[in-house]
C-alpha cells in the first residue's frame, strides 16, 4: 500500500513514542520487584555457603530474611588494609560496578585467574552467634573454560579451614564444568585447609580424585571432564586468598581472634 | 484465504518452523539442556509471536511499505524487553539460566517470518491462531529435544531424577554429548527425519550441481 510520506513520518513518530512509553513503562513497574529477586538471590547463595540453607530447601522470604538478619552480618572491607569500611548500607554496595570504575578501583596484576580489575572495596559477610564470628565469607571470582564464575568461599574463624563453596553464576558447560553446582561436589570441599602453616594459599583441585579431608586436606577433587574449569576454581581461590585478594583482611582477622 | 483450522494446526506438523521451515534453530540448539527452560522459552516466545503479530495485523493498513521491516522490529523488540522484565520479576531463577536468550528471540526468524508472511496480510483473529499454532510447532520441537537431552544427558526429567547416574550411586552412565550442543541437531534431523518419513510430501527435491545446465530441467529454484 502506498502511503504519502508525511503518512510515513507521522506513523515511525507514533510507533516509537507508543513502544518506549509502553517498555519503559513495565521496567519502571517492575524494577523494585527485581532488585528484591536479587538481594534475596544474593542472600540465598550466601546462607546456603554458610550452612543455614540446605541443598534444595526451598524458604519463603520471610524465612530467607530472618535467617539472614539473625546469623550474618555484610560488612565491607578495604583490601589494600584489610580494615573494615563503615558504611550505613553495605548491601546496597556492587562488586562488579565498582570494580568497572577507576575511582574505585585498580587494574589487577596478570593472573591466571584473568580478574582485569579489583574494587578497592568488597563486601564480605561474617557469621556471628552472638557476638562471636563463627565464619568468614569471601566474594570469589575467576574465569573458567567460557565464563567467569562467580561466588562465595566460607571460612572458619581461624581463616584456613573451608566451610563451604558456592558459585552462584557462570556460563560453564551443563553436566560437565557446570558440575560446579553439584551438590556432592560441594560436599567434598568442608575441612580442608585453604591456607597452609604460613597462611599461604594452597588449596587446589587435583585430577583423579583427591583423598579424605584428614589425609590430604590442601586438594579437592577436580571435576571430571572438567579439567580447564577445575583449574578455574584453583586459579581464582589463589588470587583472592593471595595479596591481591583478601590476604591482608584475613591476617587482620586473625589478629583481632588473637587479642580477644 | 486459509481456514482458521489449518493456520492453527498446520505449524504444529505439516508446517512446523523447525522441521519444515528450519527457522529459529540457534535457540533450539541453546536452551535445550533442561526442560524447565525450554518450556520458559516457549512460554517467552509464544507472548512475543502472538503479542506482535496481532500488533502487526492491527496495524497492517497504516504501516508504510517502506518502513515496514524496522515498525515490525520495533514491535517484537519491545515485546521481547518486556517478556525479559516479566521473567526477571516473577521467574528469577529461571531468567538467570535463559539469560541472553530471551532477548535473542527478537532475531529468531520466526517472529520476522510471521510478521512479514502472515500478519501483514491477515486480520488479528487469523493472525492469532497462525501465531498460537507456530509457536506450539517450536514448543513442540524444544520440548521434543530438551527431553532427550536432559534425560539421556543427566538422568533427569525437570530435574527430577529418573535414570540414577552413577555418580549418585546408580547404574545410568550420561550420554556427555547430549548436554553439549551438538546433539541438538542431531535431534532436530531425526526429528525432520521422522516427519518426512511419514509425510513424503516435504521432502524436498534434491539440487544438483549443475542441474540447471541440463536439458530438460524443470526443478524450482530456491
Amino acid at each position: 500500500m502506498e502511503h504519502s510520506v508525511r503518512h510515513t513520518v507521522i506513523f515511525t513518530t507514533l510507533l516509537c513514542v507508543v513502544f518506549s512509553v509502553l517498555v519503559s513503562g513495565v521496567s519502571v513497574a517492575l524494577r523494585d520487584r527485581q532488585e528484591e529477586n536479587r538481594r534475596l538471590d544474593r542472600i540465598k547463595n550466601v546462607l546456603s555457603v554458610a550452612g543455614l540453607m540446605k541443598p534444595g530447601e526451598s524458604l519463603s522470604t520471610g524465612e530467607i530474611n530472618k535467617r539472614f538478619g539473625e546469623r550474618l552480618e555484610p560488612r565491607l572491607v578495604d583490601l589494600s588494609s584489610g580494615l573494615f569500611v563503615d558504611s550505613a548500607e553495605p548491601l546496597a554496595f556492587d562488586q562488579q560496578k565498582a570494580a568497572k570504575d577507576p575511582e574505585t578501583s585498580r587494574a589487577a596484576p596478570d593472573n591466571p585467574a584473568k580478574v582485569r580489575r579489583v574494587a578497592n572495596q568488597a563486601l564480605v559477610f561474617l557469621l556471628k552467634e552472638g557476638e562471636r564470628v563463627q565464619g568468614i565469607i569471601l566474594p570469589i571470582q575467576g574465569y573458567g573454560l567460557w565464563s567467569t564464575l562467580y561466588g562465595y568461599l566460607a571460612l572458619e574463624p581461624d581463616t584456613r579451614t573451608v566451610r563451604g563453596i558456592t558459585y552462584y553464576q557462570h556460563g560453564e558447560t551443563a553436566g560437565l564444568g557446570g558440575e560446579v553446582d553439584n551438590p556432592r561436589w560441594k560436599a567434598l570441599w568442608p575441612g580442608r585447609l585453604a591456607l597452609d602453616e604460613n597462611f599461604e594459599p594452597a588449596l587446589r583441585t587435583k585430577k583423579g580424585g583427591a583423598g579424605s579431608v584428614g589425609e590430604d586436606p590442601y586438594h579437592v577433587d577436580g571435576l571430571s571432564g572438567a579439567t580447564i574449569t577445575s583449574n578455574g576454581v584453583t586459579n581464582m581461590l589463589r588470587f583472592w586468598l593471595g595479596e591481591d585478594g583478601f590476604a591482608r583482611f584475613l591476617a587482620q582477622m586473625r589478629a583481632e581472634r588473637e587479642m580477644g | 484465504m486459509s481456514k482458521p483450522r489449518e493456520v492453527l494446526l498446520d505449524p504444529l506438523i505439516d508446517n512446523n518452523p523447525i522441521g519444515l521451515q528450519v527457522l529459529g534453530v540457534c535457540s533450539a540448539l541453546a536452551v535445550t539442556t533442561q526442560l524447565k527452560t525450554a518450556v520458559v522459552m516457549s512460554l517467552a516466545v509464544f507472548f512475543v509471536l502472538l503479542s506482535s503479530t496481532v500488533v502487526v495485523s492491527l496495524l497492517r493498513k497504516q504501516i508504510p511499505g517502506s518502513v515496514r521491516i524496522i515498525t515490525q522490529l520495533t514491535i517484537i523488540a519491545s515485546m521481547v524487553m518486556i517478556a525479559d522484565q516479566v521473567l526477571k520479576a516473577f521467574v528469577y531463577e529461571v531468567s538467570l539460566q535463559l539469560s541472553v536468550f530471551v532477548g535473542l528471540i527478537i532475531t529468531n526468524c520466526i517472529l520476522m517470518g510471521r510478521c512479514e508472511a502472515f500478519a501483514m496480510q491477515n486480520g488479528p483473529r487469523l493472525t492469532a491462531l497462525d501465531a498460537i499454532g507456530n509457536s506450539g510447532g517450536y514448543a513442540l520441537v524444544l520440548v521434543f529435544v530438551a527431553a532427550f537431552r536432559e534425560l539421556f544427558g543427566t538422568g533427569r526429567l525437570f530435574g527430577y531424577t529418573i535414570l540414577t547416574p552413577v555418580s549418585e550411586g546408580g547404574w545410568y552412565v550420561p550420554n556427555g554429548l547430549m548436554v553439549l550442543a551438538p546433539s541438538a541437531f542431531i535431534l532436530i534431523g531425526c526429528f525432520i527425519w521422522v516427519v518426512r518419513a511419514a509425510r513424503p510430501d516435504q521432502v524436498e527435491e534434491e539440487f544438483r550441481v549443475g542441474a540447471l545446465l541440463e536439458p530438460g530441467y524443470e526443478g524450482d529454484l530456491r
